[in-house]
């Protein structure tokens, strides 16, 4: 058995105890599905820096010591939720525990007609054949182990389904806890969220540590966006040190809809991330953004992969990384535009802060054209605070730390900028600036 | 106010300035004048305390402290204020939170109690109209996308704002038509008093009709080659700097 297979195998022992157990076991699509990604994973294995998109990150932290799924039940404390709470956020609340819905704790009262918000595991055991055709619809090929893991896993998480012309007035946010059930568990939550046509919805994925113990946070959204349907949809993910997340974000658009996606890696967790978008028909517009802290010893990998698979489709793409201490970043950003994606319109860019020479950023923003008439282009920086603009605030009167977590906050604030609704942006800009603070008074000014 | 003796500044190696003295009074202003590159800017940063500017010998004496020995952000909460010849862009920093964090670590290290957002607000709208700048020019970027002229104006706002006792202004008058030129002379004058100073570094004549000068003085080689009241920036309007050049080459020898 090689390496990879063996990283990979007690999570393949895990899944082969307790697949008669996992939600709508028996229902034939569902079987074989997660047989199918079972397999997958026990033939690639976990991934090793040996794959060309695993070349910068390392999962050695990860496969130091087995993760055991965690097992439904296990409770979030209230009072932890409370203090979670996004000040002035006005949103209706899924709280999960360890990947697993938990009603008593969320919020889902009032909810208009047309809109379905339920955990995934119930939707499945209810009714689960159209759960399982629209399941792996938004993910296609199975890119890596882990998300192998989370498909052969596949159980509980979010589901929010929008019926065609619903506008939602008010964000639906996914809580993730981690952690919950105690030191070493891992948590595979699967959230499917599908938007009729024309219909206009709002959704925030956040992902928190309960405690300082490790864990394995293995999360997988699919997000299926059907004609004219706009989703402005932002990933928090701000948790704790000896938390490992493994982050997928799978899209496709038909015509005319409109994806905004912006992921804020704030925390000092080890962050892999993999978005994928799929412009599938006309006009389809994507904005894909992130922002990422990667500070102490922290490690942020955002690996992201827009097709451009029709015509006249736009692609937006900004994320900007701050690093300090020995913080370490990747990013890799492919844009393909297939054969006859005609007047496709893309624009890229990565930029990256250093505050520190330990400090380590890989950027390879990537190009692949296959039509003629097309509109692209991307590029990457990485650079130092504005010397001639730190002394410009210093010379009115503010302190050297203050001026530089002001033009931190200020780099940080173009990809912040964009995000709806303004509670959950001021939340965001101040967990930004707490952090950077945070960052401050651990290192001496130089 | 401020008390220059001997200065001598290198950058880079390059000796700069020459053993400049200097004396400005409390109240007084006194214009700078010169031909380019002759060190004027340095001075003004020297004075401002940015890195990159090596002091090899003399001092620099503000309200009676070594000013060179004071970090540049004590320097601007003690009242010293630098109006840039260049105005740097930053964006993402508004104009209003780079002004509140500035006015309120003054208050601090004078002992004040900051001032509450209300009263800030109100200080910063009565001082955009001594400038007649818009209220909406607060919350853009520092400034981003202004014009040249916009720039020098928030210059000037700024300085009306942290009300400094000595103001150095490096060529703030540069690039402004008339009716600008007015409106910066205007918020200068607004500030002067019997305990403020004004350091002008300027090239024209102009700019000291509207704000007269105590003293007039040329900096030519790295030095103060001569020193007079207004009528000096007069001449120097008309016949150029080429006579001061001569007279200070022999001074000198
Ligand atoms: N940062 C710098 N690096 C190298 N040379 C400089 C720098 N700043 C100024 N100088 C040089 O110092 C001299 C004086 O410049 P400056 O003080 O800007 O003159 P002024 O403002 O009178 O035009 C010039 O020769 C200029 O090229
Ligand atoms: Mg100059």
């Amino acid at each position: 058995m090689s390496a990879m297979e063996g990283h990979a195998a007690p999570y393949v022992e895990a899944q082969q105890g307790q697949a008669g157990e996992l939600p709508a076991a028996g229902i034939a699509a569902l079987d074989r599905s997660r047989a199918k990604a079972l397999e997958a994973l026990g033939e690639r294995g976990l991934p090793s820096q040996r794959d060309e998109d695993w070349k910068y990150t390392s999962i050695k932290p990860i496969t130091r010591s087995r993760f055991s799924p965690a097992a439904p039940g296990t409770d979030c404390p209230e009072d932890f939720v409370a203090a979670a709470a996004i000040e002035n956020l006005d949103a209706w609340q899924l709280v999960f525990a360890d990947g697993f819905y938990l009603p008593p704790r969320s919020k889902t009262n009032g909810l208009p007609e047309g809109v379905r918000v339920a955990g995934l595991a119930d939707a499945l055991t209810q009714n689960p054949q159209p759960i399982a055709d629209r399941l792996g619809s938004a993910m296609g090929e199975i890119p890596h182990g882990f998300a192998a893991m989370n498909s052969a896993f596949v159980g509980d998480g979010a589901l929010v389904e929008i019926a065609p012309g619903v506008q939602l007035e008010k964000p639906i946010e996914l809580l993730f806890v981690s952690g919950c059930s105690g030191e070493g568990f891992l948590s595979l939550p699967r959230n499917l969220v599908i938007l009729g046509e024309g219909s206009q919805a709002s959704v925030i994925e956040r992902h928190l540590s309960f405690s300082q113990e490790r864990s394995l946070s293995n999360s997988l959204t699919e997000i299926i966006l059907e004609k004219a349907a706009a989703l402005d949809f932002c990933c928090v993910q701000d948790q704790a040190e000896r938390t490992f997340h493994v982050g997928g974000l799978f899209a496709r658009l038909a015509q005319s809809a409109k994806l905004k996606a912006t992921t804020v890696t704030v925390g000092r967790a080890w962050v892999r991330n993999d978005a994928r978008v799929n412009l599938d028909a006309e006009r389809a517009l994507v904005s894909l953004d992130g922002a990422y802290l990667a500070f102490g010893r922290s490690h942020v990998d955002n690996h992201t992969h827009i097709s451009h698979n029709a015509p006249e489709c736009t692609s937006r793409e900004c994320y900007k990384g701050v690093l300090g201490d020995r913080g370490h970043a990747v990013f890799h950003g492919r844009i393909v535009v297939q054969p006859g994606a005609q007047q496709t319109d893309s624009e890229q860019s990565n930029q990256n802060l250093l505050l520190s020479a330990n400090a380590e950023i890989d950027t390879k923003p990537q190009l692949e054209i296959y039509a003629d008439d097309v509109k692209c282009a991307h590029g990457a920086t990485v650079g130092q605070l504005d010397e001639a603009a730190l002394f410009y605030l210093v010379s009115r009167g503010v302190d050297r730390e203050t001026a530089r977590r002001m033009l931190t906050q200020a780099f940080a604030a173009e990809v912040l900028e964009g995000v709806e609704p303004p509670a959950l942006q001021t939340y965001l800009a101040s967990r930004v600036s707490g952090q950077l603070s945070s960052a401050a008074a651990q290192v001496s000014a130089p | 106010m401020l008390k220059i003796s001997d200065l001598k500044v290198t950058v880079d190696g390059k000796a700069i300035l020459n053993g400049l003295d200097l004396d400005v009074g409390p109240g007084e202003v006194h214009a700078i004048m010169g031909p380019n590159g002759s060190g004027k800017s340095t001075l003004a940063n020297v004075i401002a305390g940015r890195d990159g500017y090596e002091v090899t010998s003399g001092s620099v004496a503000f309200m009676g402290n070594d000013l060179l020995s004071m970090a540049p952000e004590n320097r601007a909460r003690e009242g010293v204020f630098l109006a840039f010849q260049y105005p740097v862009e930053i964006p993402g920093v508004a104009n209003i939170a780079l002004l509140k964090e500035g006015l309120n670590a003054a208050r601090r290290h004078r002992g004040e109690p900051e001032l509450d957002a209300l009263d800030f607000l109100k200080l910063v709208r009565e001082k955009l109209r001594l400038v007649e700048m818009k209220e909406e020019f607060l919350y853009r970027s520092v400034n981003e996308g202004f014009s040249g002229g916009e720039k020098k104006r928030n210059e000037i706002f700024q300085m009306a704002v942290l009300e400094p006792r000595l103001a150095v202004l490096d060529e703030t008058d540069s690039g402004l038509d008339i009716d600008a030129l007015k409106i910066v002379a205007g918020g200068v004058n607004a500030l002067r008093s019997e305990e403020r100073s004004v350091i002008l570094v300027t090239h024209y004549q102009r700019l000291l009709d509207y704000i007269v000068p105590d003293r007039v003085h040329v900096l030519a080689g790295g030095r103060i080659v001569r020193s007079g009241d207004k009528q000096l920036a007069r001449d120097l309007e008309e016949r150029g700097y080429g006579w001061i050049d001569s007279s200070a080459g022999a001074a000198t020898a």
